[in-house]
């Protein structure tokens, strides 16, 4: 029998369930493969290893004592250290919150916590989420499991290298322009960027409010589901959050994908993929084929320029949600004759040099003379990315393409060039930018570097369940499922 | 239209930002190059397209007035870089603003 | 070469903000309130820290239309929040959430008089946002600019804050004064805030600017004027210096001055290096404000009275002068005071009610320093003084010592005559004996009146007043005397 911590999530909540297992063996089974590979991968700030293991007694002791602690509780979890867990401290991997420790908890750590999910830690990431490759961490680079001497991909490079890994069941990131759906492709895992409003943004430090969502990582479609359905829903702390009661997604999977409308998007799924991309995004779109979806090509002009709109709008909101980082209230502080001084020594100390580049990119874009130049008129552009989905979408159910049009790449191969790191994200910001749901499956390896490959279903905002019925569809007939496998920890 | 080296001076002292020469030399040359880009945007003919800032349409998100209880004056200053007398304690203010 | 003073235009616009009364903060539950210790109203949110977003108090977003619609102006269908971005310490996001392109009410206007002519002041718009914490410097005497280090409370910040900006409409310190004092009025009416200058819930800032013919005007803002008195003097002072400084041709800088109280000038502040970059856009963590018509007429409906059209009324209606109209509208507490002693008085006429209302009692209360709120006597005591008064009981004089007495005590008039000895005199036979008294001690003075030289009659009067130590009721004494000394 394989060791508990390679088990997914639902098939342990089924264990959990019939008491076959108990969530201390869980947790002690994943808290045990965390320590053995952490080493190796470095996909976690801080260990919380206590705290799991006081959860996972608790979830016992209610089980014994004939309480329901809900379907999935037991489950360990990990979250990207950009989520404020109370009492454990919480950096977004920044130097200027290296000792902060909140009062207080997120929305969506609290719901993980309410579902009785033993909390395994916070997982490493791009500093305030701003990479695509978990290199712009202030404290360490996270290896992708499938080699060593690859990036995991960013923002949520650590949360999506600990369950390739096995070091979580499943996690939680945060995707603002494919910063969940990006690391899961590089990593061979399933990741979430759901509707924007529909999982609370309250709690979750913030990076650019207008795109920033959190999601699921998770190893298969299922999952993803189970954990969305504990985290999504209005809440009162986020005005932004929305009103409404969210169907189960986990209940939306079965059904398939027979005569399914799924759009190609031309301008993704053409030129400048990797030749490896390439073919395994068609061997998944044949699948979906084979499966009774018809299949067309949709091409939508405006996604052209959709990496440029969205990075003339997500710094310069980074550039005013990040001011409070000031050296007053809390976090580093550098001292200077005035306030002027140590407001500018704090925050140069304090942030990495992406980070700077972002905010100084923001603070332009917005400042007087340019706001109609830049900020303001990639508002307008927004719009027509909007309005060419609404087109699509008035043709077809779901769009697809690849998650990224490169597998994981070299550490430092693109740090020097901030532009090259920006394209990355080009399959994803435009979902983002439109605020609707997207989900990275994999779909195989590619054949040069043996890395995995991930397929990008888009949806309209709202219509998860029909992306997870694709999803699930695409995953359960999908065969040479090479992602399900755990990776063997080697560099290449 | 490239940034010059005054716009990165005036732009770091609006976003509180002290940074080193080579920083700003960087940047210099960086953001000029990001901003080329974004050329393809800047030029885009945008006549009658409303910008769009919230993706979802929401209206009328309020709280009803009532109180929360509020925190601890302990836990108000358990992060203060340095407090006395239970205040935030800050050098000197130098600038007049509002 | 001067210029006759005649011909120089004093422009004056005024910005002001005003904190509502409101229960909690404007994006938390804290909860709202004047001092205290430092740090105990505060939370996560109010502090700024991260993670943390903002959603909005209804109770405001409530009290600025209502504000906006006294004010007479248009609601926006559709308003939005913005940011505002600027370092400061008491601010804790480094942002103030503010209203900048579509504030809720816009172009609106107030009426007022002065000097007995209506004017309207244009309103530029009326828009919310939070306030900021406090700052208290340390060592330099307390002065920003002396000071060693500064800190920093934040029970203020997050604050419901209406910022309210008229046009350019107003022409002399007085003019600017009465606009306070009636904003200050409507405001109370409308039971929206403290407006509490000394406390910093009312704020008036100004921007004035003196022209002469061939010359134009400097803009300069005048701040910290802490009372209504200061914003005349201040204002007052701006003017002179304005004027002065085209009279002898000196150059006037745009700049920011501040009213010293104590020495009564203004004080240069500093000039600015760099222009302010606000880098205003959407506020991405709130949704619009979008009035439905139904709402807004029931708020519409829920306005009460304004003061300037209760003046009216009560000078057409119940004939008052406008001083004393004036006076009973200034704030909620008078007024309701008067309307209240009008429906309990039996034989005092309103007019009658209204001068005593208006001078003696808001002149007692004036000198204590009291509001009609913290008033220890009823209206219905206060009814039964004048009534006292009007039935000839007592006179004037015992009337103003009773009503000292009961603003002391809280003790009814009637138990405090009684007790003093006060009632007056009117029974004639009492006072026909002092009559004769006084009229041959005074023989020489009322044979002048029976010649039929009235001058000296007031002479008579005194002396009988003087004789009943002012108990006798003088409109019985005068019936006497004429009377008795056949005048007419
Ligand atoms: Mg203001
Ligand atoms: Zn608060």
């Amino acid at each position: 029998m394989s060791e508990l911590w390679q088990h997914t999530a639902g098939q342990l909540s089924a264990l959990l369930g019939t008491g076959e297992v108990s969530a201390v063996d869980v947790t002690e089974s994943v808290l045990e493969r965390l320590r053995s590979v952490e080493d190796d991968v470095k996909a976690f700030i801080t260990i919380t290893e206590d705290e799991a293991k006081a959860k996972a007694r608790k979830v016992d002791e209610m089980r014994s004592a004939g309480e329901d602690p809900g379907p999935i509780a037991g489950v360990p979890v990990a979250l990207k250290d950009i989520f404020v867990t109370k009492g454990i401290r919480s950096t977004a991997a920044s130097k200027i919150l290296e000792n902060y420790v909140p009062g207080y908890s997120s929305t969506a750590a609290a719901r993980c916590d309410a579902a009785g999910l033993p909390l395994l830690g916070k997982t490493n990431l791009d500093e305030f989420a701003m990479g695509s490759s978990t290199e712009n961490s202030a404290y360490f680079e996270t290896r992708n499991p499938w080699n060593l001497s690859k990036v995991p991909g960013g923002s949520s490079g650590g949360s999506a290298a600990a369950v390739a890994s096995g070091q979580a069941v499943w996690a939680l990131g945060t995707d603002t322009g494919g910063s969940i759906r990006q690391p899961a492709a590089l990593c061979g895992v399933v990741g979430v960027k759901p509707t924007y409003g529909l999982v609370s943004r309250y709690g979750m430090i913030a990076f650019a409010s207008s795109l920033d969502q959190a999601g699921p990582f998770t190893r298969d479609v299922r999952d993803a589901a189970l954990l969305l359905d504990a985290i999504a829903g209005q809440d009162p702390k986020d005005a932004t959050s929305l009103p409404i009661d969210h169907p189960s997604y986990a209940a939306s999977l079965e059904g398939g994908v027979d005569g399914m409308r799924i759009g190609v998007v031309k301008e993704l799924a053409g030129e400048g993929l990797q030749e490896g991309v390439k073919i395994r995004f068609d061997e998944a779109v044949s699948v979906l084929e084979k499966l009774g979806a018809e299949i067309g090509e949709v091409s939508l002009p405006s996604f052209e320029y959709g990496i440029d709109v969205y990075y003339l709008i997500a710094p310069a909101e980074a550039s005013s949600n990040l001011a409070r980082y000031d050296g007053v209230r809390y976090g580093l502080r550098v001292d200077g004759e005035d306030i002027v001084q140590m407001n500018s020594k704090t925050r140069a100390a304090g942030f990495g040099p992406e980070v700077k580049r972002r905010i100084m990119l923001g603070t332009y874009s917005l400042s007087a003379g340019y706001y109609d130049q830049y900020y303001g008129k990639a508002q307008k552009a927004r719009t027509l990315i909007i309005r060419d989905f609404e087109r699509a979408y008035g043709e077809f159910d779901l769009l697809v393409s690849p998650t990224s049009p490169t597998t994981a790449f070299g550490f430092g191969e693109r740090t020097d060039d901030p532009l090259t790191m920006y394209l990355s994200d080009i399959c994803n910001v435009p979902t983002s930018l439109a605020g609707a749901a997207a989900i990275s499956v994999p779909c195989g390896l590619a054949p040069e570097d043996q890395m995995p490959v991930g397929i990008q279903i888009m949806a309209k905002a709202l219509d998860e369940p029909t992306m997870f019925r694709a999803a699930y569809a695409f995953e359960q007939s999908f065969r040479g499922r090479d992602s399900q496998i755990f990776p063997e920890l080697v560099s290449r | 239209m490239p940034i010059t080296r005054k716009d990165v001076d005036h732009v770091a002292r609006l976003a509180r930002l002290a940074l080193s020469e080579e920083e700003k030399a960087a940047l210099e040359e960086q953001l000029s190059k990001i901003l080329a880009h974004a050329e393809r945007v800047t030029s885009l003919d945008t006549e009658g397209v409303p910008p769009t800032s919230h993706a979802i349409q929401l209206a009328n998100v309020a709280r009803s007035d009532d109180v929360v209880d509020p925190l601890s004056r302990d836990d108000a200053l358990a992060n203060a870089p340095a407090a006395e007398e239970h205040q935030f304690r800050v050098p000197r203010i130098l600038e007049e603003e509002e | 070469m001067t210029a006759p003073s005649a011909q120089f235009v004093t422009t004056i616009g005024l910005e002001i903000h005003v904190e509502l009364k409101t229960r909690t903060k404007m994006f938390c539950g804290c909860p709202v309130a004047f001092g205290g210790e430092p740090n105990t109203r505060v939370c996560p949110v109010c502090l700024g820290h991260p993670g943390t977003l903002p959603v909005p108090n209804e109770k405001a977003i409530e009290l600025t239309n209502k504000i906006a619609m006294a004010l007479d102006c248009e609601i926006a269908p559709h308003s939005i929040f913005h940011r505002k971005n600027y370092f400061y310490p008491d601010m804790p996001k480094n942002y103030q959430i503010s209203q900048y392109d579509i504030p809720i009410g816009s172009r609106g206007s107030l009426d007022m008089e002065v000097g007995g002519e209506s004017r309207w002041i244009g309103i530029t718009r009326v828009h919310l946002e939070e306030d900021t914490g406090k700052s208290v410097h340390v060592g330099g005497g307390g002065r920003i600019r002396e000071a060693e280090y500064s800190l920093e409370d934040f029970n203020r910040a997050g604050t419901p804050l209406v910022e309210i900006v008229t046009e350019p409409d107003i022409t002399s310190a007085e003019e600017a004064r009465v606009f306070a004092q009636e904003l200050r009025s409507i405001l109370e009416f409308l039971d929206v805030s403290d407006v509490r200058m000394e406390e910093g819930s009312l704020r008036i800032d100004a921007n004035i600017s003196v022209e002469a013919p061939g010359r134009s005007g400097t803009k300069v803002e005048v701040k910290n004027m802490n009372s209504m008195r200061s914003v005349f003097r201040a204002l007052e002072f701006e003017e002179e210096r304005q004027r002065n400084a085209l009279m002898n041709e000196e150059e006037l800088v745009q700049m920011t001055r501040h009213w010293d109280e104590k020495s009564g000038v203004t004080i240069p502040g500093r000039v600015k290096e760099y222009a302010f970059d606000y880098r205003y856009f959407p506020e991405p963590d709130l949704t619009p404000i979008e009035p439905s018509i139904e709402w807004l007429r029931q708020l519409q409906e829920e306005l009460p009275e304004l003061p300037i059209a209760k003046r009216r009324r009560w000078m057409e209606e119940l004939g008052l002068g406008p001083y004393d109209a004036q006076v009973l509208t200034s704030s909620p507490g008078v007024s309701v005071f008067f309307e209240e002693t009008l429906e309990a008085v039996k034989d005092a006429n309103p007019k009658q009610v209204a001068n005593w209302v208006a001078n003696n009692l808001a002149g007692a209360l004036s000198d204590t320093g009291e509001r009609f709120s913290d008033l220890k006597i009823t209206p219905s005591q206060f009814a039964e003084l004048m009534d006292m008064v009007a039935s000839g009981e007592i006179n004037a004089s015992q009337g103003k010592e009773i009503l000292s007495a009961m603003l002391l005590t809280g003790t009814s008039p009637g138990s405090i005559a009684e007790e003093r000895d006060m009632r007056q005199v009117s029974d004639r036979g009492e006072l026909e004996a002092v009559v004769d008294e006084v009229i041959s001690n005074n023989a020489e003075v009322a044979d002048r009146i029976r010649a039929g030289d009235m001058k000296p009659f007031g002479v008579l009067v005194g002396a009988v007043m003087r004789a009943t130590q002012g108990k006798a009721n003088a409109a019985v004494v005068t019936e006497i005397l004429k009377e008795k000394l056949g005048a007419s």
